[in-house]
């Protein structure tokens, strides 16, 4: 491969990869997302694969296989194009049809379409169902279009053209005024300016600069940084270079969460492709500038998504956060200037170098521009992922993109920004989402994790959930958030459990306050967020759990008893049978009983009741 | 023993200090835990000190410093997965296979974990097992996860069926 060197080269060879595509070819994709793949999207595309061999349509149509769709829910997912239609929950078996249907006769297979909630009806084309209707991707925008390990399909939908305008066309200072005037914020959680930061880094004393990429996200419930990757790394793998290039560093660190197998093998891939073309390594686009990129396996550690922390792992260090009286852009990295994103950040660069400033900041609120993605997840119908404006109200990503609450139960929250973020009530929903609005209710944008809960989802478990979590995850380095959350959690389980006294809520507050103040790092100064928003807004909850020892969602496992509704009840046997206690008794086609003494909780009947018979209470 | 299969991951990393995460990571992938002997002779290739690698090999999740189960379980307790139950899950795991969530069970057949968020939350509660996910779990198919990978040992059955 002869390596691009102009803007013209790159256009030149854009309109021959558009060429050889046959217009007229029909093209099949498959989702390959982690979601998809667990249901089985391999064997789909295998079987499409099959059946297009064998109805002799070779040449006519393509099949490819993408990186995430977004709409996991309705996994395995199947897109025909140019026609638009949508495929949802496909099977195996339903490979003859696609072939014989709609790729020989164009016509739609019923059975396989979204039927949409709210109206019944089904509904074909990709872009009129809801999920994706109220959707605009930037930072998604190759994702689930294009075969993540085919540089050629990026270079197709205009790839690494930001890449050659930057290069031959503008001043590292160019660039970072342009990053500037979009009001790109970071989109790893501090949502600090990127602009400012690359100044920053550009501007601090030292010749040599590292660039790094934090693709460890460990925030659970948010999975857009590993999709992104997975499914189209050379957008993030652009991002960098551009921002290489405005800082003047020549060496780029790309740290992947380890439990991201895909993603790592995809960039990998990625970045060999690049090397090839010749948007990395020696002299890029003749403009006399280098840069390479190498990937790092993180190592399982929540807490070296904190910048000095994952600095700290590249060096091959334990990953302790150090105190930040010097920032990373003045000395990062073996104590050079480091300029350090997040995956999604990165991502929307290429597009803001190519379309411009003003495009960007056409999008969003005053004080966020542009948009965001959102993983949307817990206890709502339409879980995936999601890119909207900022801007956007609570009520328009839940309930229009979203399709409400999991078996229309009633709403009853919305935990944003991961571990350091908090709950956001009901009361709220029509708040407009972005950084600052976010930050007011006491929550935060964090990476943007969007796990919705319904009545059955009690808050004083919710906090103790991240908190158990932050305490496990803390490195141990400053005392008060070693200590302080470990406090935490056990006064938090000891509420849960029914130990709660007077005194759990005041001990509660204290320790947060000297957590907040006295911590190193961001892991321990917002570690009390899931406690301190869970009280603000539902303080009766914590009340129910210490003054009558009640939980009232019924989560709470020492506060609450499983028991059989006689008169739902069909005498089915199911339960008795799997029991592992032989706590249920009851003879076939009678009400069932269980022994309290005998049970463990272990909520087995409660999963295997098809009849709804098992309450707890 | 025969440290010919770590010298060569040591290679592959040119024996570069700032490699050592990726070192370990190859050698728990080979090995399902970092040996002793292993460990030394990192130390020694790397100019390191040991208390560095100790430190390193404790800090970090993946690293394991006595031998692993054949299979790994991974319970996933990601936020979605905990709504939808992945907690009892875990205690379900660790009344069938009388062991606590990081054990290894006596017969070396299988390590049971839980993990942070395995980002498919639509498939909550997740159980991964390997490389291979399973969707939705509930308590009651527990018992038929095990059986797949130890069909005839003991802990496979529950209940009175």
């Amino acid at each position: 491969m002869e390596k691009i060197k102009t803007p013209k080269e790159l256009e030149k060879l854009r309109q021959e990869i558009l060429a050889g595509q046959k217009k007229d070819a029909i093209e099949v994709t498959v989702c390959g997302g982690t979601g998809c793949l667990s249901n089985g999207s391999e064997q789909v595309a295998a079987a499409i694969s099959e059946e297009m061999k064998k109805q002799g349509l070779n040449g006519k149509a393509v099949l490819k296989k993408t990186g995430c769709h977004g709409f996991c829910e309705r996994g395995p997912l199947v897109t025909i194009n140019p026609m638009d239609i949508f495929y949802q929950r496909v099977a195996e078996n339903d490979a003859a049809d696609i072939v014989s249907e709609t790729l020989i006769k164009g016509k739609t297979v019923e059975r396989l379409l979204y039927v949409d909630p709210a109206s019944q009806k089904k509904i074909a084309r990709h872009d009129e169902i809801p999920f994706y209707k109220h959707q605009f991707r930037i930072a998604l925008r190759n994702n689930g279009r294009i075969d993540p390990t085919d540089i050629r399909a990026y270079l197709a939908n205009g790839g690494y053209a930001g890449l050659a305008k930057a290069v031959t066309s503008m001043t590292p200072v160019e660039v970072i005024a342009t990053v500037e005037k979009s009001g790109l914020r970071g989109r790893g959680g501090g949502g600090f300016p990127a602009g400012k930061k690359w100044r920053s880094c550009r501007e601090a004393k030292g010749d040599v600069r590292y660039l790094v990429c934090n693709g460890d996200e460990g925030d659970p419930g948010a999975f857009m940084d590993r999709s992104i990757m997975e499914g189209d790394p050379h957008s993030v793998i652009e991002g960098m270079i551009i921002a290489a290039f405005a800082i003047g560093a020549h060496q780029g660190y790309l740290y992947v969460r380890n439990e991201y197998p895909l993603a790592v093998q995809n960039l990998g891939i990625a970045l060999e492709q690049a090397r090839e073309y010749g948007f990395l390594g020696k002299n890029i686009f003749n403009s006399g500038f280098d840069f390479e990129i190498r990937i790092n396996r993180g190592g399982g550690a929540f807490v070296c998504g904190e910048s000095s922390a994952l600095m700290a792992s590249l060096e091959g260090r334990a990953g302790e956060p150090r105190a930040k009286y010097i920032r990373s852009v003045e000395r990062g990295l073996w104590d050079k200037p480091t300029n350090l994103n997040n995956v999604e950040t990165y991502a929307n660069v290429p597009e803001i170098i190519a379309r411009g400033a003003d495009w960007f900041a056409s999008y969003g609120t005053a004080g966020s521009k542009g948009t965001k993605v959102f993983s949307l997840v817990g206890k709502v119908k339409n879980t995936g992922l999601v890119e909207v404006p900022m801007g956007i109200t609570l009520r328009d990503i839940i309930f229009k993109i979203g399709g409400g609450i999991l078996n229309d139960r009633e709403f009853k929250a919305v935990q944003t920004g991961g571990p350091s973020g908090g709950c956001i009530p009901k009361s709220m929903i029509d708040m407009p989402v972005d950084f600052d609005e976010l930050t007011k209710a006491g929550s935060m944008m964090g990476s943007g994790g969007m796990i919705v809960m319904d009545d059955t989802d009690c808050m004083v478990d919710v906090a103790k959930y991240f908190t158990k979590f932050l305490e496990e995850e803390s490195c141990g380095k400053c005392t008060p958030c070693r200590e302080g959350t470990r406090r935490m959690k056990e006064i938090l389980i000891d509420i849960s459990e029914g130990r709660g006294t007077e005194e759990s809520i005041p001990v509660l507050e204290e320790l947060a306050e000297a957590l907040t103040l006295g911590s190193l790092c961001a892991l321990g100064s917002t570690a009390a967020n899931p406690f301190l928003s869970t009280l603000r807004y539902f303080r009766d909850e914590y009340e129910a759990h210490i003054k009558e020892k009640r939980c009232p969602a019924g989560v709470c496992k020492e506060l609450i008893t499983y028991r059989i509704l006689e008169d739902v009840c069909t005498g089915c046997h199911r339960c008795f049978r799997e029991c592992p206690q032989q706590a249920v008794s009851g003879e076939v086609k009678k009400p069932h009983q269980i022994d309290k003494d005998k049970c463990i909780k272990c909520g087995i009947c409660f999963d295997v009741c098809k009849f709804n018979a098992v309450a707890k209470k | 023993m025969d440290l010919t299969r770590v010298n060569e991951i040591i290679d592959k990393y040119h024996a570069e200090k700032s490699s050592l995460i990726g070192i370990f990571q190859d050698i728990q992938a080979e090995y399902r835990y970092l040996p002793k002997d292993a460990i030394t002779r990192v130390v020694e290739r790397l100019d390191i000190p040991l208390t560095q690698a100790y430190m390193v090999a404790t800090f970090y999740k993946s690293f394991s410093l006595v031998p692993r189960g054949e299979h790994e379980i991974h319970v996933c307790l990601g936020t979605a997965c905990h709504l939808r139950g992945g907690q009892r899950l875990v205690e379900n795991f660790e009344r069938i296979l009388a062991v606590k969530a990081g054990g290894t069970t006596p017969d070396m057949k299988f390590t049971l974990e839980t993990v942070n968020c395995l980002g498919a939350c639509a498939l909550a509660p997740l159980v991964r097992v390997d490389q291979k996910n399973y969707a939705k779990v509930t308590g009651d198919k527990i018992t038929k996860i095990i059986k797949e990978y130890r069909p005839d040992g003991e802990g496979t059955t529950h209940g009175k069926d």
